[in-house]
């Protein structure tokens, strides 16, 4: 389903979660759902319209930069309160069911943007959790603002990430720096994500952005096929892991625990909710 | 290396400055959460403030249930 959106044409698209264009041979995708960019079934929408575009796009862009217009962050992940009151509503077997086909929608636009023959800038600031770190680590580079945070969080509700990020993670770091962000599920600045290797910049409070542009102004000198043959050489996309990872979320999705898990957030005063 | 009253003066002066309420209108041992009347992705902007100043790591679990400047000072002081 296609979200409701001002469209404006592949070039430009104005829609109530995303928002992108292109100018000078750079694509911007600008995240601006409230309040921390959310992803549910009207961001994925916005997502699949824009993956459908980029093959367009492409041919007139050689850099995509993602960002959030919010002050919030960058993503807060998955819209767990749409999750759990929409697996809360329907039959087990049916919840489950529609876990899956959403996961296998957000692989198919995150493994799109993945392989982008483009190169991919993430400019981060802000909250930066679960879905939306999933969604930094789809791009090439990582631009962090120091405000930055980053948090896999999500064995609190029983689960593992499900939009890529063990396989991503693995990819770009060391197994035991995977198991610490996983395993303790605690959040870290963008100082910690440059020194593990995540973050290839790190730059003052609301300069991300602007950092990104200079970036993917300067990959624009390069020769674009050139860029795009080093990419597909360094940068595979981890195939097997990702469906694995699909399996692996669905079997724990489908016990009571996370369905515990998902109504103490979504109900959560706490003002760290994100701990279990 | 900086003392325990030396980082609790720094905690509170950064909060203030942050969040803009008046430095003298913070005590040590309120409730930060009301005084600075912050919700949970404040205190995440709080963390990392804390930790780009005094240039360390602060797990969010030892802060688990912490909610006065002397305690989050003590912290702080562990790691420093």
């Amino acid at each position: 389903m296609l979200a409701k959106g001002n469209a404006l044409g592949v070039r430009e698209f104005k829609g109530q979660a995303l928002s992108w264009q292109v100018e000078g041979g750079v694509i911007e995708l600008a995240l601006h759902r409230d309040p921390c960019n959310e992803l549910g079934s009207l961001s994925l929408g916005e997502l699949e319209r824009f993956a459908s575009a980029l093959d367009e796009l492409e041919k007139e862009a050689h850099a995509l930069i993602v960002y959030s217009e919010l002050k919030s962050g960058f993503c807060a992940g998955a819209d767990l309160r749409e999750l759990y009151e929409q697996s809360h509503a329907m039959e087990k077997l049916q919840a489950a069911q529609g876990v899956r086909d959403f996961l296998e929608r957000i692989h198919r636009v995150l493994n799109r943007i993945d392989a982008a023959p483009l190169t991919t800038i993430a400019a981060v600031h802000g909250v930066t959790f679960g879905g939306g770190f999933e969604l930094a680590l789809v791009c090439d580079l990582m631009i962090a603002d120091k405000m930055a945070r980053f948090c896999f969080p999500e064995l609190r509700l029983g689960l593992i990430p499900g939009f890529g990020g063990i396989p991503r993670l693995k990819r770009d770091l060391g197994n035991a720096v995977v198991r610490d962000l996983l395993l303790t599920g605690r959040s870290f600045n963008a100082t910690k994500a440059q020194q593990i290797g995540l973050a290839s910049q790190v730059v003052g409070e609301g300069e991300a952005l602007r950092a990104a542009r200079a970036t993917a102004a300067q990959m624009g000198k390069f020769d674009r096929e050139t860029a795009v043959a080093a990419k597909r050489f360094i940068k595979p996309i981890p195939a097997e892991e990702l469906r694995k990872e699909i399996d692996i979320f669905c079997d724990l999705f489908s016990r009571p625990a996370v369905q515990a898990g998902l109504k103490k957030f979504v109900e959560s005063t706490d003002a760290q909710p994100y701990l279990p | 290396m900086e003392t325990a009253e030396k980082t609790l003066d720094e905690i509170l002066t950064l909060a203030a400055a942050h969040f803009k309420v008046p430095r003298a209108s913070l005590s040590p041992d309120e409730d930060f959460f009301k005084a600075l009347g912050i919700d949970s992705l404040q205190t995440l902007d709080l963390l990392t403030k804390l930790e780009n100043h005094f240039r360390v790591e602060l797990p969010d679990y030892e802060l688990q249930g912490v909610t006065d400047f002397r305690t989050l000072a003590a912290k702080i002081q562990a790691r420093l």
